[in-house]
Parts: C-alpha cells; sequence; structure tokens
C-alpha cells in the first residue's frame, strides 16, 4: 500500500494541472469568440507568400 | 452649417498602459473572411495595437496608441470596406468580458476536478468494502476526499447558497433552498462519518451534485447572454445617438445618455428623431406611425411636440430636449407603463411552483423518517444519518436541471427562427396563449410604407422615377425606391441622376435630355387639386407622391403600409389552431377594417388610446384568458406589459422592446406562430421534466427511507435522473428538426 502515497499525489496534481490549466484559458479570454475561432485556423494570412521570398507585408 | 464631428471621447475608454479602447458593433459581417479583411486592414493603420473582431458577436475591439490615430479615421477605413460601425456607449455595455459567465464556468471546473478525483477515492472504497480494505486505509481516503470536497462545496457552492439565503430572507423557497440544504446536510454528514471512522461518506454526491447543477446554471446563463448580447448590437445599430448643437455653434454626434434637457439637437430630413423634444425652428411632416399607430404623415411645427422613434420626413427640425413632460402622450405611456409592470412579475416559474410543492414534502419525509426510526428503537444517531440520506438522495438534482436544459434547447430553436427571447420563464407563459391581440401598424404591416400595387407605372417609369428617388431622403421616395428594388429582377444597382436637385420639403427634379422630370409633393409636381381629391377619396388611408415625365404626364402614386407579406397566411394558421385572433390599433377606422378584412380578423378596435389598449386587455385578462400581445408602438408599450405574454418586431421603438418578453427579427411575421408552436412543445417536455425527476423520487425515498441508500446507489441514482432530463430535453429539438411541420398540431380545446 505505500505505492498509494505517490499515486494519489501524483493522481492530484495532474488533476489540478488540468484545472489551473482550464482557468488559465478562460482568463486568457480563450472562451470568448467560440465561433471565431474555428475560422482563424484557416486563415493563412500570416504565411510568406510562396513565389515571393521577401517580405513585404 | 459645420460639418458633424462625432464626440468621440464618450465612446473611448482609456485601456492599460495609456492605450486607448473602442468598442463598436460592425453591421455587414456576412461570412469568416470578414474577419481577416477588417483584422488585417486595422492592423496596417500605424498605432493600432490590436483590433479584434468577436465572430460571435459581431462586435469589434480596437486598441491604439494615444495621438496616433483618430477614431474617425478607423470607421472611414472600416466604411471603405463596405462594414457600418456604429461605437458603444462605455456606459451601455454592461459587462465587457461576462463577469458573471466566467465565474460560473470556475465554480464548474472546480467542482469537475472534485468530483473526478473524490470519485476516484469513493470507486476505491466502495470496492473495497466489499474485499479487503482495512479501516485505516478507507479513513486516510475518507479524510482525501474531506480535504478535497469541503473547499469545494464552499467555493462552488456559493452560488447557490447566496440565492437561497436571499430566498429564504424574503420568506420564499425556491429551488436553491433545498439544493443547499441537501448539500450542506452531505457534506456535514460525510465530515461526521469520517471523523468517527464510519463506512459511509456522501462526499461524492455532494459534489457531484454541485457539478450537475452548475452545469444546468451555466446553460441558463448562456442562453440569456446570446439573446442579450444581440440585443445591445441593435441597440446600437439603431445609433442611439443625436446631433447636439454646441454653444458655440459646431455640431457634435452624441449618445444620448449624454444629452440633457434643454439641449438643442438638430435632425435631418429623413433621419429618425431619436429624443423627445419641442420645435424650435423648422416645419416638418412627421411619421408618427411607430408612435400613434397612425400612418399618415403628421405635419409639425415650430412649438409642436415629437416624439423619439418618429421619423422627420421634410425639412431639417432644430429641436429642444424635453424630458417626459406632464399630459404628453410619453408621460401618460409611462405612467401606464409603470403600473402595467408593478402588475406583472406575478408569474410564479413552473419550476419554482414545482419546489414550492417539493420542498416541504421533501422534509416532512425526512422528518417522519427520524421519527419512525426513533420510534422503531434505533439510534438517535442512526435516525439521522438515515433521515439525511433521505434529503441527500432527494436532493432536487434532476429538478435543477429539467427546466434549464429545455429552456436551452428552446431558445435554441427560438434563435434559429429569428426570435429573441428577453425572459426565460417567456416560454412557459407562451405555451398557455389562447388569444393573440395584434397592432397593426408596424405589426402587421410593414415598418415602412410600400407603393401600392395599383400604381399605373411602367417597369422602365418606376425604375426612371427611383433613380430621381435616390437623391431625396422624404420616405415616401423611398418608398418609390424599394419598390423599384423589389421589381428589379436582375438586381443591377440603381444610379442616382447626376442632374438631380432637391427642393426641401417639396421634392427632387432633373434635366434629363428631352425635358424635366420630378418626384415630390402633388403640389411641387402640379397636379389639379381635382386630380387630387379624386385619388385621396381612392386611397384613404395612403399618402399620395407625384412623378412627373419629361412629356408633362403626371402620374400619381399612391403609398401606404401595406401587410407583411405572409401576414394572411399566418393568421388564418393561427385561427386554424382555434386562437382567438383580435386586432387593436391607434390607426383610424378605415384603414383598421380594410386590414382586418383582408386577414379574416372579425374582432377589431380603430382609433384606441393606449389606456384603452390596455383597458381591453385587462378585460380579456379578467375573463381568464392568456393573452399574447403582438405589437411594435410606443402606444403599445403598456398593453405589452399588461398582457401574459408579448412580443416586439425588430423595429419596434425602444421602449416597447424593453416592455416585451421577445423579439422577432425581418420581414416575416411567421415567427409569432413559430414561437407558440415551439413553447407548446417546450412546455410539454418541461413537464414530462419535472414528472421524470418526480417519478424518481418516488422510486428512491421509500429504499432511503428503510435505510438502504449507499453512497453507490446516491451517485448513481442523481447521475442516472440528470442524464434522463437531459436527454428528454434534446428531444425537442430533434422534433423540429426532422420535419417542417413538426407533430404538434394541437387544436386550443373547447
Amino acid at each position: 500500500m505505500e505505492i498509494l502515497v505517490y499515486l494519489i499525489p501524483t493522481a492530484l496534481v495532474l488533476g489540478g494541472a488540468g484545472l489551473a490549466a482550464f482557468l488559465w484559458s478562460l482568463k486568457s479570454g480563450q472562451y470568448d469568440d467560440i465561433e471565431g475561432a474555428k475560422w482563424r485556423i484557416l486563415d493563412d494570412g500570416d504565411l510568406q507568400d510562396e513565389n515571393t521570398n521577401n517580405n513585404n507585408s | 452649417m459645420s460639418e458633424t464631428t462625432r464626440d468621440w471621447d464618450a465612446f473611448i475608454t482609456k485601456g492599460d498602459s495609456q492605450n486607448l479602447h473602442m468598442d463598436l458593433a460592425v453591421d455587414g459581417i456576412t461570412c469568416a473572411a470578414c474577419i481577416y479583411e477588417i483584422e488585417r486592414d486595422l492592423e496596417k493603420v500605424d498605432g493600432i495595437e490590436r483590433a479584434r473582431l468577436n465572430y460571435t458577436s459581431h462586435r469589434l475591439g480596437v486598441e491604439w496608441k494615444q495621438n496616433t490615430t483618430s477614431p474617425d479615421h478607423i470607421v472611414s477605413r472600416l466604411e471603405r470596406l463596405g462594414y457600418k460601425v456604429y461605437p458603444f456607449d462605455p456606459a451601455q455595455v454592461k459587462e465587457r468580458g461576462d463577469k458573471v459567465g466566467k465565474d460560473i464556468l470556475r465554480s464548474l471546473a472546480v467542482s469537475g476536478f472534485a468530483s473526478m478525483n473524490i470519485m476516484l477515492l469513493s470507486i476505491s472504497v466502495w470496492s473495497g468494502n466489499h474485499s479487503d480494505i482495512d479501516e485505516a486505509t478507507r479513513s486516510f481516503f475518507h479524510w482525501l476526499s474531506a480535504l478535497i470536497a469541503l473547499p469545494t462545496v464552499a467555493y462552488s457552492g456559493r452560488i447557490f447558497f447566496k440565492s437561497a439565503y436571499r430566498a429564504i430572507r424574503q420568506r420564499n423557497l425556491n429551488m436553491d433552498v433545498p439544493i443547499s440544504i441537501g448539500v450542506l446536510l452531505a457534506t456535514a454528514l460525510s465530515l461526521v462519518q469520517t471523523i468517527f471512522h464510519a463506512k459511509h461518506a456522501y462526499f461524492d454526491s455532494a459534489v457531484m451534485l454541485l457539478f450537475f447543477l452548475l452545469a444546468g446554471r451555466y446553460f441558463d446563463h448562456m442562453m440569456r447572454r446570446k439573446t442579450r448580447s444581440f440585443a445591445e448590437n441593435l441597440a446600437v445599430l439603431k445609433a442611439e445617438s443625436a446631433t447636439k448643437i454646441q454653444p458655440d455653434g459646431s455640431l457634435l454626434d452624441v449618445p444620448l445618455s449624454k444629452l440633457q434637457e434643454g439641449d438643442l439637437v438638430i435632425v435631418r430630413p429623413g433621419e429618425r428623431i431619436s429624443v423627445d423634444g419641442l420645435i424650435v425652428e423648422g416645419v416638418s411632416s412627421v411619421d408618427q406611425s411607430l408612435v400613434t399607430g397612425e400612418t399618415k404623415l403628421h405635419e409639425v411645427s415650430v412649438g409642436s411636440p415629437v416624439y423619439a422613434g418618429t421619423m422627420n420626413a421634410q425639412g431639417q427640425l432644430t429641436l429642444e430636449v424635453i424630458k417626459a413632460a406632464q399630459n404628453t402622450l410619453l408621460d401618460q405611456v409611462n405612467k401606464l407603463l409603470e403600473t402595467a409592470m408593478e402588475a406583472r412579475g406575478k408569474y410564479v416559474q413552473i419550476a419554482d411552483k414545482a419546489s414550492q410543492l417539493y420542498a416541504p414534502l421533501v422534509h416532512t419525509a425526512a422528518l417522519l423518517t427520524l421519527i419512525g426510526w426513533l420510534i422503531f428503537g434505533a439510534g438517535w444517531q442512526h435516525a439521522i444519518i438515515i433521515a439525511i440520506s433521505v434529503l441527500i438522495i432527494t436532493c432536487p438534482c434532476a429538478l435543477g436541471l429539467a427546466i434549464p436544459a429545455v429552456q436551452v434547447v428552446a431558445s435554441g430553436l427560438f434563435f434559429d427562427r429569428k426570435i429573441l427571447l428577453n425572459s426565460g420563464d417567456a416560454i412557459e407563459r407562451l405555451a398557455k396563449v389562447d388569444t393573440i391581440v395584434f397592432d397593426k401598424t408596424g405589426t402587421l404591416t410593414t415598418p415602412d410604407p410600400q407603393l401600392l400595387q395599383e400604381h399605373g407605372l411602367s417597369q422602365q417609369q418606376l425604375i426612371e422615377a427611383a433613380r430621381l428617388g435616390l437623391s431625396s431622403s422624404h420616405p415616401l421616395s423611398k418608398a418609390i425606391v424599394r419598390a423599384a428594388y423589389k421589381l428589379n429582377i436582375n438586381n443591377t444597382e440603381l444610379t442616382p441622376l447626376k442632374q438631380a436637385s432637391e427642393t426641401a420639403g417639396q421634392g427632387v427634379a432633373a434635366n434629363v435630355g428631352e425635358g424635366e422630370i420630378r418626384l415630390g409633393s402633388p403640389k411641387f409636381c402640379g397636379v389639379k387639386s381635382k386630380d387630387l381629391a379624386k385619388i385621396e377619396s381612392k386611397y384613404p388611408e395612403a399618402s399620395i407622391i407625384a412623378y412627373k415625365q419629361a412629356n408633362g404626364t403626371i402620374h400619381l402614386l399612391p403609398v401606404a403600409q401595406s401587410l407583411r407579406s405572409d401576414a394572411q397566411t399566418q393568421v388564418s394558421r393561427l385561427l386554424k389552431r382555434g386562437y382567438d385572433v383580435q386586432l387593436l390599433s391607434g390607426d383610424r377606422a378605415s384603414a383598421v377594417e380594410k386590414a382586418a378584412k383582408e386577414l379574416a380578423i372579425e374582432s377589431y378596435y380603430a382609433q384606441l388610446q393606449p389606456q384603452e389598449k390596455i383597458a381591453y386587455i385587462e378585460k380579456l385578462r379578467g375573463k381568464g384568458k392568456n393573452v399574447l400581445m403582438v405589437g411594435d408602438g410606443l402606444n403599445d408599450a403598456p398593453a405589452l406589459a399588461a398582457a401574459n405574454v408579448s412580443i416586439s418586431p425588430v423595429s419596434a421603438v425602444h421602449l416597447s422592446q424593453a416592455a416585451a418578453d421577445a423579439i422577432f427579427l425581418g420581414e416575416p411575421i411567421a415567427p409569432v406562430f413559430d414561437a407558440l408552436n415551439i413553447s407548446r412543445r417546450a412546455h410539454t417536455i418541461m413537464q414530462q421534466n419535472l414528472w421524470l425527476s418526480g417519478v424518481y423520487n418516488l422510486l428512491s425515498v421509500p429504499v432511503a427511507v428503510a435505510g438502504y441508500v449507499t453512497p453507490l446507489l446516491a451517485a448513481l441514482a442523481m447521475s442516472g435522473s440528470s442524464v434522463v432530463v437531459t436527454l428528454n430535453a434534446l428531444r425537442l429539438r430533434l422534433s423540429f428538426l426532422s420535419a417542417s411541420e413538426p407533430d404538434t398540431t394541437y387544436k386550443l380545446g373547447k
């Protein structure tokens, strides 16, 4: 049963990390615009133009 | 006269690090590509630090460094891209970051984390109880659970505790009272059990209960928020601002909240008047249809009062802003509205009704259990544990989800059908409606006047008249333009005539090769009074605009408010369902009678004052009818509040929209029928859900009273019933997805 000394804190820390990650994402406003986010991934405007290799943005 | 500048200071807030921030509502976003277009374009501007468009709410937040660019520049850039933007008055944007929603979500996350971890420990204990767990390990697990559960209950439960405390202090019972009692008792009992090294602890039930209930709460909140942010956008798109004359004579566009009594305001022809005022300069005619329901233009001159929501048709006006002075229409409406609002709000929501019945019942059952076990010789401690387990298992988890889950699904359906709900319980009240009272002007008819079908122009002539009309801001000219657009099948743009010149208050004229053409008042086009009298008697409810061709032929065009395109079909659908449909209007008798005849509405009343509308609706309610009022005008606002439930079109005046329970968008009036249809179905499902949770309690209470409830059983029963009511709520969506006309062809009884 000594294994519990490791397992339980591990479980709690992992769960807590998940919770912390969620709270952080909430705080940084990632749920403010749920509709827009899925479209933003399709936006390739930040890529450099394939033909011209210079920065003219 | 100098150019108008907007008072930007009123719209800008100072962000952190000296940046300026402004929120704009953007009109014209049709697809996701608009996001990139707008953001990319603005970020090219020097000084703009951040431009972020929220696609969900169609709002743009812009942040820029002080003194680098101006809001005017930003707005004009966006307008060049083809978007209309309107700044938000920071005073009106109540919660930019949705504080309440985030708070619920945080509580939900914490309780989710806690319930998963506690369940991990609980399952070990439950399986250990059947095999070889020793007391020390079990006790250790219980203590660990307590360590997680106690802060969670305190943090995540605070929403319920606060609400329950408020309710008790007001000597009320809402759903949060039994919830709080259940959660607190379960936690306390478990703590005591843990201290005494007992076999059973209910920490998992307490925390899981919070998790499910918070999920329900969050649904509920999201539904309201979606509607509210949409409604806020609408308010801003309506440009709730006015052009104020500064003491130095310059003009400044200011939000309404910055106006004070006595300020001077300019209203140009074709603009909607946004304040109540007295005319101090100028002569014009005003379209008061939104206010009084009357469709004919009203002549106004110096000294006449004008009301917010009316349309200035002809000349430029200077107004002095007044408060609702005594004995004006607005004052009267406000007073009536106040009384009507007080009388209302006594509707008890179905959920609260259920909890008023439920809480005493359950608490009595628990008390009887305690007494019963004591009589049969159980020890104090044992009897109390069993009594508390009755409270835990009957804690209204499913009840807390039963109604919000249905409301969320229903409001999603409403949203799809262009209906925005102002209040959640409107669904329940809509379901009970048996009498529908319509206002005529702006509700059954289109909000803008239309050129009547019998205008007698050829397609070519109409297009030419419309091109001339483009140069005029008069509402009647606009009606001609709309008619031309409707008929223009190729969807080509109409271009204004270059030589057109407008004579304020009279009409527009232009020289086209073969002579002069004119569009405007009959007098402007030289119509003989005999001809005018003839057409006026033919169309008594119409306003007449004249069009003079280059060869001298004059056409008299009747423009009137016509019925919405689907008014006839929708009213007949409602009649067929067995609703009692009535028409109450402030307009003249002839116009009302004509509309009622066309729609086959048997009971109609014309020339009603606001107080008469209220009186009529109260009479109906007195007879035990459940009245739905559909109206848009200022004169309807009190009636909207007095009815059991009310709907307004989006074109309605502000006051009416605020008084209505729901708002529908777009030209067709079909949403009224849809709203009733969906609500009926939703109400049925709500009742089913209440029954389902009732049956669940009926099954579980005897087990609890007999003392056989284990933590495992409590956890299973609780999650099981929650899932069942949620799935049942989703059925509502399914039934409206599959068929355009779902199986709800109900008919009102008797």
